[in-house]
């Protein structure tokens, strides 16, 4: 699609950042000695710290990445949801108040509080780094993503404009000011969110066969044997000729290409009702080749508004009971009235015609509306409808992840050290529960309205929830977009205070002889965080086409696998020894990042090798790993018992 | 010092995990299960989700109230003993 640059959008974005960065400076002159810049002198009122909880977890994966997967597949998504927030269970019931009385500024803190051992916080610093800097690749990814069709920036400006206005926010006051943007930023995404829902329910639905451009896909029901005709001009099929399959076409039967003067579209066939015809449906197409400008639907793509492009789509296309359209709807009917409905999904085929040439075909699939509010149509979920074995595996072992996850995720603990006490740190933590799981209830309505928006680009789904406020209006879509950058901005900025926090209390101080005084420990930690928040700019730039919501969950696996097992057993067995939390943290470490290196789907996605050669017998590494993090920690505590658990590393 | 996690929050913990399990497993096992709609034309998997996501809050909820309880009777009897424990940290 092309988009141009909203000047709302614009305004808006910079209005938000030039606050953000004054709000910075100005706490920024109060957040000298290392307590402030680490943990905002454990401060922070646990009401802005629960909201600023919700602004730091919900990442541009959660918001761009939930909701577009919903968009285009149905629940798939929302599992997603209910994973991320189940997590938050763990994190209340069992890690939060220790945490709070056992850590000072990371976590690290809270896994070394009985053992003063430099290895533990080296493991503990490492893990931290490794699960930062892979959360980190998808926020950066994400808003060069955003940046191109809202600011009408390239991918790489927008990178790197997101990365030098979070070291800015990072590096004037630290924790302080990374929580106010998280608060701000966790306000307006849920006050947002529940604006649009509404706006979705009191819409409702209606049966179009456009998208909001106003566009018909067409679509004749013709006898088949027109087909094996290819070249004469057919009046049936709106005075087009069949062109004769050539090369791949010929693998793709389901497809049939059409000329008309000379332009050259592709169509979907689908089976009619009498068997000796067959109903032409219009698809869209997009074929890119190296060194040629792109040609969308037969003709060069335009470079304006108005020019050529694909059509934006989204549409019910049939209502229960004959209905047109059925006006506004409540927050159940949404769900039951969507069951008995009928929409239009758009499912995609690549077929590449030579090396540097492949066409993708976009094409209508009529979908129950049931369908679409069962879990198992995304790809990555289909293995629950299958017989093989290995997909509910995986699947269980993705649930698993997310379960287990966000209690071990660096840069949500952290924020345990920001309040004064551990009442302080269980009252945020429900806040944030609260406010998260509302968010959470909203992606169902507001991916499944953007499903039905007909605004949707089929080529890019982490666009769907700004493209769904864009149908509702201009500014709306502009205060989204908006807050969808911020989005990123609160997370990156946690994620980079907490890999700065681990370098400066976990790997540096440990090596040092003399420790280190108050500010230098600023220093190194605003040094830290300038050269984090380069190399994830340097990342976001590189990892350019990876799908944002994908590097998350690697980043939940791996945070469960390596810090999960230490942190559970410190707080339940009086015989772990610091050994056994070493070898925990670097066996769950290494295990899930080599699994998820050599699983199937990243073998096709990241290295574009076949899936057959993947040495794993699925994709996701928690229901091994996390339990082998146990394991290596049970037995490497019970051979090292009587050596390690009361001599103290000096 | 003392580490272990109180016995209310592990209560309320294994019961949202049992929750949390059962809808994963239907999932994995029987997902034709979730198609049935049970109530209100709503599917079980838009139920059991959102029941997933009301049930989280109102049990932090519980444990919130019972926990200040808690704290609020133990800094009552024994207020010495939580100073120190705060001024330890």
């Amino acid at each position: 699609m092309i988009y141009e640059a909203a000047p709302e959008a614009v305004l808006l974005f910079f209005l938000f950042v030039g606050f953000t960065l004054g709000l910075s400076f100005w706490l920024g002159r109060k957040a000298k000695s290392s307590a402030g810049y680490f943990a905002a002198h454990g401060q922070i009122p646990w009401f802005v710290n629960g909201i600023a909880f919700a602004g730091d977890y919900l990442s541009a994966a959660s918001f761009l990445g939930i909701c577009g997967m919903i968009a285009f597949y149905g629940y798939d998504g929302f599992l997603y949801s209910i994973g991320y927030l189940a997590g938050w269970i763990v994190a209340l019931f069992v890690v939060a108040e220790p945490m709070k009385r056992l850590g000072k500024f990371t976590f690290a803190d809270a896994l070394d509080a009985k053992f003063n051992s430099k290895g533990i916080r080296v493991a503990a610093g490492i893990s931290t780094l490794a699960v930062s800097i892979f959360y980190l690749i998808p926020q950066m990814v994400g808003a060069g993503v955003l940046v191109q069709p809202l600011l009408g920036f390239e991918h790489w400006q927008g990178v790197v404009l997101v990365g030098a206005v979070v070291i800015m926010i990072v590096v004037t006051a630290g924790m302080v000011s990374t929580t106010w943007v998280q608060f701000l930023k966790g306000s307006l995404l849920v006050v947002f969110s529940a604006i649009l829902t509404w706006m979705i329910l009191d819409r409702g639905f209606e049966i179009k066969t456009s998208g909001i451009d106003g566009h018909e896909f067409a679509r004749y029901t013709i006898d088949r044997d027109l087909l094996e005709r290819p070249g004469d001009v057919i009046e049936a099929l709106g005075g087009r000729s069949v062109v004769a399959p050539e090369g791949p076409w010929k693998a793709v039967p389901e497809f049939v290409q059409l000329k008309e003067g000379d332009r050259i579209t592709v169509w979907h066939l689908e089976d009619s009702e009498s068997p000796n015809q067959v109903d032409v449906v219009e698809a869209q197409s997009i074929t890119r080749s190296t060194g040629q400008p792109d040609i969308v639907n037969g003709e060069v793509k335009g470079t304006e508004k108005g020019g050529p492009e694909l059509h934006p789509v989204g549409f019910v296309s049939r209502l229960p009971n004959g209905e047109q359209s059925t006006g506004p709807v409540g927050l159940a009917s949404f769900f039951s009235i969507l069951q008995e409905s009928e929409v239009v999904l758009w499912p995609s085929k690549t077929i590449k015609t030579s090396d540097d040439v492949s066409t993708t075909v976009y094409y209508q699939k009529k979908t129950m509306g049931g369908q679409v509010l069962r879990p198992g149509e995304h790809p990555r979920f289909q293995g629950i409808r299958k017989d093989s074995g290995w997909g509910r595996v995986n699947f269980v072992s993705l649930m698993l992840a997310l379960f287990c996850g966000t209690a071990s995720l660096p840069h949500i603990l952290i924020r345990y050290y920001t309040v004064k006490d551990e009442q302080s740190a269980r009252k945020s933590t429900i806040v944030g529960i609260a406010s998260i799981g509302f968010f959470y209830v909203l992606t169902l309505y507001l991916g499944l309205g953007a499903m039905t928006s007909g605004a949707m680009d089929v080529t890019n789904t982490n666009m769907a929830a700004p493209l769904l406020a864009k149908s509702m209006n201009t500014w709306l879509f502009a205060a989204i977009s908006a807050i969808a950058f911020t989005t990123v901005l609160g997370t990156v900025s946690g994620l980079i205070l907490a890999s700065a926090g681990a370098v400066t209390h976990d790997l540096v101080s440990n090596f040092r002889t003399e420790p280190m005084s108050d500010a230098q420990q600023v220093r190194l930690a605003k040094i830290t965080s300038v050269f984090v928040g380069g190399i994830a700019i340097v990342l976001g730039i590189v990892f350019q086409g990876l799908n944002v919501s994908y590097l998350v969950g690697w980043a939940f696996s791996v945070a469960a696998s390596a810090n999960l097992p230490s942190l559970i057993m410190i707080l339940f067995w009086k015989g772990v020894t610091r050994q056994g939390v070493i070898a925990a943290i670097v066996v769950g470490m290494v295990s899930s990042l080599a699994w998820i290196l050599l699983s199937a789907d990243t073998f096709s996605k990241v290295y574009g090798l076949p899936e057959a050669g993947a040495l794993t017998p699925f994709t996701q590494p928690g229901i091994v790993t996390i339990p082998l993090g146990f394991v290596t920690l049970v037995l490497v505590s019970l051979m090292t018992k009587d050596s390690g658990n009361t001599n103290r590393e000096a | 010092m003392e580490t272990r996690p109180n016995p209310l929050g592990m209560a309320l913990f294994f019961v949202y995990l049992l929750f949390y399990a059962g809808f994963v497993l239907i999932n994995a096992t029987a997902p034709e299960l979730m198609e049935r709609t049970p109530l209100a034309g709503l599917n079980l998997a838009v139920l059991y989700g959102f029941a997933l996501i009301v049930m989280a809050f109102v049990l932090s909820m519980i444990y919130g109230v019972l926990a200040g309880r808690r704290d609020a009777n133990s800094s009552a009897s024994n207020d010495q003993a939580s100073t120190n424990n705060g001024g330890a940290k």
